[in-house]
């Protein structure tokens, strides 16, 4: 089997991460040329295979894709054979019989990707499987962030809100603790993932129920989750409101953070419940890099589709 | 070549591109990473020397326009640093340290009309050992080196490597 995939940030060591994102910042120019093309995928096919909805995720791979002169078509599952019922083993199937270089794949199912890359021959590109991975979220989450501060080593960065049910989370923890950055984890116990311990072999990230506390110890960037409302079968808090009180960034949490750090940066993958988990205060503050993370995207798609395609030599990508 | 050769054909061939242009007006260099960006830095200093005009200099990567790029490994792209003012209606010196095949001049050349217009774009090598493959030449050339296709010709400059030189190194006999 070759190794051509990025399925998980578990598969993608320290040095490859940081060639990524040394990548993404040469496609970053890009986006401010006249001309915003690339040749290096010229006669490769990308297609988006979406059985979840998305607007930034899918969007930003078809335009890294076109950007770079790959010809990028979209599936979702709703107007799909999948609607009919097809397996996703079937369509996966399908899909790749049409001679398609990469499948980027979401799918509500955690390991739906993993699962498709034993199927098929084209590099396999996870955009989200349930509440497992989102990787290049978590690489354009670590991308913004050293854009605004610098190198990552050292950095505490507070991820907060729905742990059980994010994909974002478990990419993004794995990816900054490579990094070198100290990760503290913030929930209500509710929404506790059971054995969160296990999670990251690595160092230097711990968790909280209290908030106020992790943000009264320093933080340089809080990363706020959104509340996942169709993955919860309710229970998890008591009512939206109390939610924002303990586990929102307010506008009286917002002032704080800045009061104690001006540079702090604020992130949510998006998209947000305005006034739930991120006030509207902060979403709009200086310190909020909400929109950086969208142009971001585009920059670090751009640069994993280059990695995992642009040679023809059979060892490129991540998963064994 | 040893230093003091280099110093001295990098002096002519920035009095050559004075000359050609009559002039450092609407100049711009470009160095193609890696040791062309050496190259480019070297002949501004010296046309800034010369005319006492600092020339505007940046760096043209050409990774992704490369026509190899599916039979390597990947490469992880290199700076592309375009200069404030552009390259529309310039003339564009592109630097680089050997000129072989043209292939990276080619690239470069796509590269560079993806950016913008200029007014004509002229190539400045450091060492032009021959066997081409395209239809290309150096406007301006430190020296010609006819070489073997079997051997390989090395260039160090100070910079990138610890000193200057270059040399013909034997490959394989075939």
């Amino acid at each position: 089997m070759t190794r051509r995939h990025l399925l998980s940030i578990d598969d993608v060591d320290e040095g490859q991460i940081r060639e990524i994102l040394a990548t993404a910042g040469e496609m970053h120019d890009v986006q401010h040329r006249e001309v915003k093309k690339l040749p290096a995928l010229r006669g490769r096919t990308v297609v988006n295979l979406f059985f979840e909805d998305s607007t930034r995720t899918r969007s930003s791979f078809e335009i890294a894709g076109k950007w770079l002169s790959a010809d990028v078509i979209n599936i979702s599952a709703k107007g799909s054979s999948a609607s009919k019922g097809e397996s996703l083993r079937d369509t996966a199937m399908t899909v790749a019989a049409m001679g398609v270089d990469a499948l980027v794949i979401r799918h509500s199912a955690s390991g739906a990707a993993h699962q498709v890359s034993q199927w098929i021959d084209a590099a396999v590109i996870n955009a989200g499987d349930g509440t497992h991975e989102h990787p290049t979220q978590a690489l354009l989450d670590a991308y913004t962030l050293q854009r605004h501060h610098g190198d990552l080593a050292g950095r505490h960065i507070a991820i907060v809100g729905d742990l059980t049910h994010s994909r974002v989370v478990r990419s993004n923890l794995l990816c900054l603790t490579k990094l070198g950055a100290r990760v503290t984890l913030v929930a209500p116990v509710t929404l506790m993932p059971s054995g969160i311990a296990s999670w990251a072999a690595a160092e230097g990230f711990s968790v909280s129920s209290d908030l106020d506390e992790v943000l009264a110890g320093g933080v340089d960037a809080v990363m706020m989750l959104r509340v996942q409302k169709e993955r919860m079968s309710g229970g998890y808090f008591p009512t939206p409101r109390e939610y924002t009180i303990g586990y929102g960034l307010t506008r009286p949490r917002l002032d704080a953070l800045v009061a104690a750090n001006p540079e702090v940066a604020i992130c949510h993958p998006g998209p947000m419940n305005r006034g739930l988990e991120i006030s509207a205060d902060a979403a709009d503050a200086a310190q909020s890099l909400v929109l950086d993370q969208v142009s971001a995207g585009v920059a670090v798609r751009m640069s994993v589709l280059y990695h995992l395609l642009a040679s023809g030599e059979p060892d490129r990508g991540y998963a064994a | 070549m040893s230093a003091p050769d280099i110093a001295r054909a990098v002096r002519r061939m920035a009095h050559e591109v004075i000359e050609r242009n009559k002039g450092a007006d609407r100049l711009v260099i470009l160095g193609i990473p890696s040791r062309g960006v050496e190259v480019a830095t070297r002949l501004a200093a010296a046309i800034a020397e010369v005319e006492g005009t600092e020339v505007p200099t940046g760096t043209l990567d050409i990774t992704m326009y490369r026509d190899d790029l599916r039979r390597q490994p990947t490469r992880a792209p290199l700076p592309t640093r375009i200069p404030t003012g552009g390259i529309d209606d310039r003339i564009v010196v592109l630097a680089d340290d050997v000129l072989y095949s043209g292939r990276t001049v080619r690239a470069a050349l796509d590269a560079l009309s993806d950016l913008g217009r200029p007014k004509a774009v002229r190539l400045a090598v450091l060492v032009d050992r021959g066997h081409r493959e395209l239809p290309i030449r150096a406007d301006h050339v430190g020296k010609n080196l006819p070489t073997s296709t079997s051997e390989r010709v090395m260039v160090r400059l100070a910079g990138v490597d610890e000193a200057d030189e270059v040399r013909i190194a034997a490959g394989e006999t075939p």
